[in-house]
């Protein structure tokens, strides 16, 4: 099998699982559905490896698939670009899509639409490997809303819940927004590159470098700044990043499985992804990165703090969510695209791991996701619980671990960085890691240690009447004692927590200082020499672990964990007297800053309000009442005027005759 | 009077032969013979318009299939017919949706069949030889035909205020195409006595006659296109319409005021195009983000499809004046996209209605649960009309933004405004229509579509995605002739 052959088979063999259980999900039924959609990915899954290892022997596909359409002098492909950092995202797209395809066995074992969850995932699948696969902006843009699309149907996959249906809405308009700004920015590049295609793009970059562009008369921009600020609103929306961030805590509303997959693992690393494929652009605004690196720390920092007070298990893993992206936009602001990109790796790895271990935890808990009322948790559930603690101690940087190596490049890149808001951003991403520390193990102490605080019994069958998915709230008593979950549930919990382990200290030196990859990532050393700097002053993964105790995020780490369990495990009436104290603080993030309330008041109400007012003053007072009644009605009463000239009376036309008469003689006289 | 017959008469004569027949031998007693009557009537008129298609020379962009006879030779005027690549799509698009049209209304309509059944296939008669006239006269005796029967479609068939509406819908069109019959006879005069079109491609006109003429036109094609701030008759006939007419409507005669820019206004007064793309950039954007808000506020379902494809006609109207061939392209890609998605959406909306008898949008909730094979392809269908990339709909408005970029960037930002506009009007019906708990005991005794529903959706769903997916055998077609328009646009015409 040629290379080009093994390259679409990745993409399509999901594919053909989708549409294979989508359509004829009845005829196969659900071991059909979940046996042929786990297949193709499993196939993606080892095509991928063999594309991997082809990478790594030094080999990279630049090639097209079809033409997808000419018009005048632009032509637009479907194609394929695979080098290293295609393959590495390739990689871990199919490894936590199969992880979770697996586990979706188990967790969506009673729901009535399994066949049609097999169909979407894989379908996700598709979309996001023809995203990090595209060779050119079209169909970037295209796996770009696919994903997108797919994220919509899952988040409202209990599409009879009113709070998941608003969620998926919303989730759909926000990234709209961000492509707003995307599309607009991939026409800036056709109208000045004259191609969509990545390699020309990149090629003549350079020479645009000193470009300006006049968009408002008087005032002339940077092109490189324009286009590059246009494209990163479009991942501030894909990757939810402050202010467009508000969709994903709702998209909480899809089932677990899909939280991990798309909204932990990969759809949200989109953003990131396409910047790191832009770094050749990117390079050449450093006000455009200063834009990325302001923006990132506003959302790791601020971000964080909420995941300090939700009491949701899956709010919290979505504000981490939100906070680690924020991260990784920092590293991206700083020119370190590796460490961004490592980042997404490894998080991709314990974030997938968190999200499906707090599933796990929310079907021993009978689909019962607040937090306050769980506890001892341990007793009951040793995989999860011990799972979960290995990708908490990866998310808060637990020296040796992968979170560790990834985060705390992320903070020395920003202290190297010398761009506007590298102060600030070098603050958030430290003070972060606190925060991260502290919601990180309040939920994991409330959760797994203390005494349970629910009732329940411990009979031995099996409560079947949970078919309604989460549905059921907050029951107690009643239930049977949660235990274990499955085998299919824990096996995925297992096989990633291998890799949150691992990943860190064994690919660090390769990615981040080994060149690996290559051509793929393009740095102006000269102008921002942040890894230049992180190279010279790295010596190992080991003396990295070692020297990381003497470091301030080390011991803020510390002092988050140690925080977290005095306040919930050793006295736990404070921070209920923290909360009144802090009143108005507490509020404004119990609010999440206003932005819900806002939107939905500035522009979901102001657009309606403008609309209604377009319409019933515009539309039917002005053009029909006006314009198109009115002359109707005008019409009528001329005619209404002059029918009393055809009276009927032959003396009335008589007269009307002589006048007439009379007028043309005197005109034709005074001639 | 006829030197032989061609393609171009066939896929103009067939259906209307068709429709007379029908009526000659239909009433209500033998239904069922006029409805396969008027399917066999409809499919002929599909096949005989195939090889236009696949016998279309896309290198050249002159007439082709082209047939000349006299008719009234006193006058010069001329049975004159002929395609070229902007032309031929749509002969092809209007005898496919003829098709879908009859099979949409086989039961649905259960009086006067016959007269329902013909009326649509003499339309589409009509509206074929719209689009291959090459004689002025015979463009316009068809331009104003082809409201005959839509007018009484509504008329006939229409909802409780139909009366109302057909006579809006007939004397807006009507008022529009006078000023038209005006031009057209100055055109004679000027052109010393031609009634041939393409003559009057190539007559020099002085500045002051290309801006009456350009009014005259443009008046004639906006009422049709509709243009803001002449669309107020677009929502009404549609609500009254009955759901064949809805399809027509849009998929169909909205193309052909579209069709007279590129045919009449463009390459006859190209001087006054180019001094007045602003009006016409203008009110296109006002289309897209104006009308994008008001459909957000519709109550009627029908209402909110209507006022959509007026905002997504505006990227047709933008794309032309940017005189490029992404603008001019993603048009007319844009138009064809806009007669599978919009005819989807209105027979999607037909298939509820016939089951609910309602189109308020307040009156549905959680059909999903009863319909959930509807629901799959109106969700398709829904995204199709949000512009995602795959579908039919993504390819015009993604050409258009693209090509309006290079001419002026706020131009490409308003109008990619439609990408919040049009997902926010078309998601959040779907949300109320679609989605939620079953609203009402009328929702819950809802039956899914039955296979001829499923047929005409499916075999528009396979369009949705084969032109989003591919779309390059249908811009092929059309590069020489739109080359051939952009060459004539960019040479002045003016003589002083």
């Amino acid at each position: 099998m040629d290379m080009k052959t093994l390259y679409l088979v990745v993409p399509l063999a999901p594919l053909a699982g989708a549409i294979v259980a989508g359509l004829f999900g009845k005829a196969i039924g659900r071991v059909g559905a979940h046996t042929v959609t786990i297949l193709g990915v499993l196939v993606s899954f080892l095509a991928s490896l063999l594309v991997f290892q082809d990478v790594l022997a030094g080999n990279t596909y630049n090639g097209a698939v079809y033409t997808w359409l000419v018009s005048g002098d632009v032509s637009m492909e479907v194609g394929f670009l695979v080098d290293r950092l295609t393959a590495v995202m390739m990689l871990v797209v199919t490894f936590v899509s199969l992880c979770v395809h697996l586990y979706t066995i188990g967790y969506m074992a009673d729901d009535d639409g399994y066949q049609r969850f097999f169909s979407y995932i894989s379908l996700f699948t598709f979309s996001m490997l023809m995203l990090v696969m595209a060779n050119n902006f079209m169909q970037l843009f295209f796996g770009w809303e696919a994903v997108g699309l797919v994220s919509y149907l899952l988040i409202g996959f209990w599409y009879t819940r009113d709070t998941a249906i608003y969620a998926n809405l919303k989730a759909f308009l926000v990234n709209r927004v961000g492509d707003f700004g995307f599309l607009l920015g991939i026409g800036l590049v056709l109208a000045h590159f004259g191609s969509l295609d990545y390699a020309t793009v990149f090629q003549a970059a350079p020479q645009m470098a000193a470009q300006t562009i006049t968009l408002i008369e008087g005032q002339t921009w940077s092109l490189m700044t324009v286009i590059c600020i246009l494209l990163f609103i479009g991942a501030m929306g894909k990757s939810a990043q402050f202010p467009l961030h508000v969709w994903l805590p709702d998209s909480m509303e899809g089932p677990t499985p899909i939280s991990a997959l798309i909204h932990a693992a990969t759809m949200v690393t989109a953003g990131i992804f396409m910047v790191a494929r832009m770094s050749p652009l990117f390079e050449l605004s450093d006000t455009a990165l200063s834009f990325v690196l302001v923006i990132g720390a506003i959302t790791a920092l601020f971000m964080g703090f909420l995941g300090m007070i939700q009491n949701d298990i899956k709010r919290v893993v979505a504000y981490s969510t939100l906070s680690q992206l924020g991260y990784m936009t920092v590293a991206l602001g700083a020119s370190a695209y590796s460490v961004a990109i490592f980042h997404l790796m490894t998080h991709a790895f314990f974030k997938a791991l968190l999200f499906l271990a707090a599933g796990s935890v929310i079907i021993g808990m009978h689909h019962d996701q607040d937090i306050r009322n769980m506890g001892g948790l341990r007793k009951y559930m040793p995989i999860t619980w011990i799972t979960l603690l290995i990708g908490s101690l990866a998310l808060i940087g637990t020296p040796g671990l992968s979170g560790f190596y990834s985060k705390d490049s992320i903070i020395e890149a920003v202290h190297a960085s010398h761009l506007w808001g590298s102060g600030f951003a070098a603050f958030a991403v430290t003070a972060g890691v606190f925060v991260t520390a502290f919601y990180s193990f309040r939920m994991y102490f409330m959760v797994f240690h203390g005494k349970p605080r629910f009732k329940c019994s411990h009979d031995t069958h099996d409560h079947e009447d949970d078919k309604d998915g989460d549905q059921h709230g907050h029951h107690h008593g009643g239930h049977s004692c949660p235990k274990e979950s499955p085998w299919v549930v824990w096996l995925p919990l297992v096989l990633l927590a291998i890799p949150s382990v691992y990943t860190g200290w064994v690919y660090i030196e390769p990615m981040l200082y080994g060149d690996f990859f290559g051509s793929a990532i393009y740095i102006d050393s000269a102008a921002h020499p942040a890894m230049e700097e992180l190279k010279a002053g790295f010596h190992g993964a080991e003396a990295m672990a070692l020297h990381a105790l003497q470091t301030l995020p080390f011991w803020l780490a510390v002092a988050g964990v140690a925080s977290a369990y005095y306040l919930y495990m050793v006295r736990r009436d404070l921070p209920e007297k923290i909360r009144t104290k802090a009143g108005i603080l507490y509020t404004i993030l119990e609010e999440k800053y206003g932005f819900d309330r806002f939107n939905d008041w500035f522009f979901a109400g102001g657009a309606r309000l403008l609309g209604g007012k377009l319409w019933r003053w515009g539309d039917v007072a002005v053009i029909d009442g006006l314009l198109v009644n009115g002359s109707a009605r005008l019409v009528g009463r001329i005619a209404a005027v002059m029918r009393h000239l055809q009276s009927g009376y032959i003396y009335h036309y008589a007269f009307a005759m002589i006048v007439g008469v009379a007028l043309l003689a005197t005109w034709f006289v005074q001639l | 009077m006829l030197e032989g017959i061609g393609y171009l008469s066939l896929t103009i004569w067939v259906p209307i032969v068709a429709g007379i027949l029908i009526l000659v031998t239909g009433g209500d007693r033998n239904a069922a013979g006029q409805r396969a009557l008027a399917l066999l009537g409809a499919m002929l008129g599909f096949l005989v318009a195939v090889p236009l298609w696949t016998g279309f020379d896309s290198a050249s962009a002159a007439m082709q299939f082209e047939e000349v006879g006299a008719w009234v030779p006193a006058f010069s005027i001329w049975y004159h017919l002929g395609v070229d690549g902007i032309s031929m799509p749509f002969v092809l698009l209007n005898s496919f949706t003829t098709v879908l049209v009859v099979l949409a209304g086989w039961q649905v309509i259960q009086t006067r069949v016959a007269q329902y059944m013909a009326a649509f296939l003499i339309q589409s008669g009509l509206i074929n030889a719209v689009f291959c006239a090459l004689d002025g006269v015979l463009f316009y005796v068809f331009f104003e035909a082809m409201l005959i029967p839509l007018y009484l479609i509504i008329g006939m068939w229409g909802g409780p205020n139909r009366v109302y509406a057909a006579i809006k819908f007939f004397l807006y069109t009507l008022l529009g195409s006078l000023m038209m019959l005006v031009a057209i006879i100055y055109l004679f005069f000027v052109s010393g006595g031609s009634f041939e079109i393409l003559e009057w491609h190539r007559v020099g006109l002085t500045m002051t006659a290309q801006m009456l003429l350009f009014v005259a036109f443009f008046f004639a094609f906006a009422v049709k296109v509709p243009m803001w701030p002449v669309h107020t008759w677009l929502p009404d006939a549609h609500v009254e319409a009955p759901t064949g007419g809805s399809v027509v409507l849009a998929a169909i005669t909205l193309k052909v005021g579209a069709y007279g820019f590129l045919r009449f206004i463009l390459p006859i007064v190209p001087d006054a195009s180019h001094e007045l793309t602003w009006l016409i950039v203008a009110l296109s954007l006002v289309a897209v983000v104006y009308i994008g808000m008001v459909a957000l506020v519709q109550s009627d379902m029908k209402k909110l499809i209507a006022y959509s494809s007026i905002a997504h006609m505006g990227f047709v109207t933008l794309g032309f004046m940017l005189f490029n061939p992404l603008g001019i392209e993603g048009g007319l890609i844009q138009m064809i996209s806009h007669g599978f998605v919009s005819a989807a959406l209105f027979l999607c909306i037909g298939v509820m209605y016939d089951r609910m008898h309602s189109r308020q949008i307040a009156d549905y909730g959680g059909v999903v649960n009863t319909m959930p094979r509807f629901a799959a392809l109106f969700m398709l269908f829904a995204m199709a009309n949000a512009g995602l990339p795959g579908t039919s709909g993504f390819v015009g408005e993604f050409m258009v933004i693209l090509g309006a970029v290079k001419v002026n960037f706020w131009w490409a930002a308003a109008a990619a405004l439609t990408l919040i506009f049009g997902a926010a009007y078309t998601l959040w019906m779907y949300k109320r229509v679609i989605f939620g708990k079953v609203a009402n005991e009328h929702v819950a005794d809802l039956k899914d579509i039955d296979g001829r529903e499923f047929l005409v959706l499916a075999i528009l769903a396979v369009c949705v995605l084969a032109m989003g997916l591919y779309p390059m055998p249908v811009t092929d077609v059309m590069h020489a002739s739109v080359n051939q328009l952009l060459e004539q646009v960019a040479q002045s015409k003016l003589v002083y």
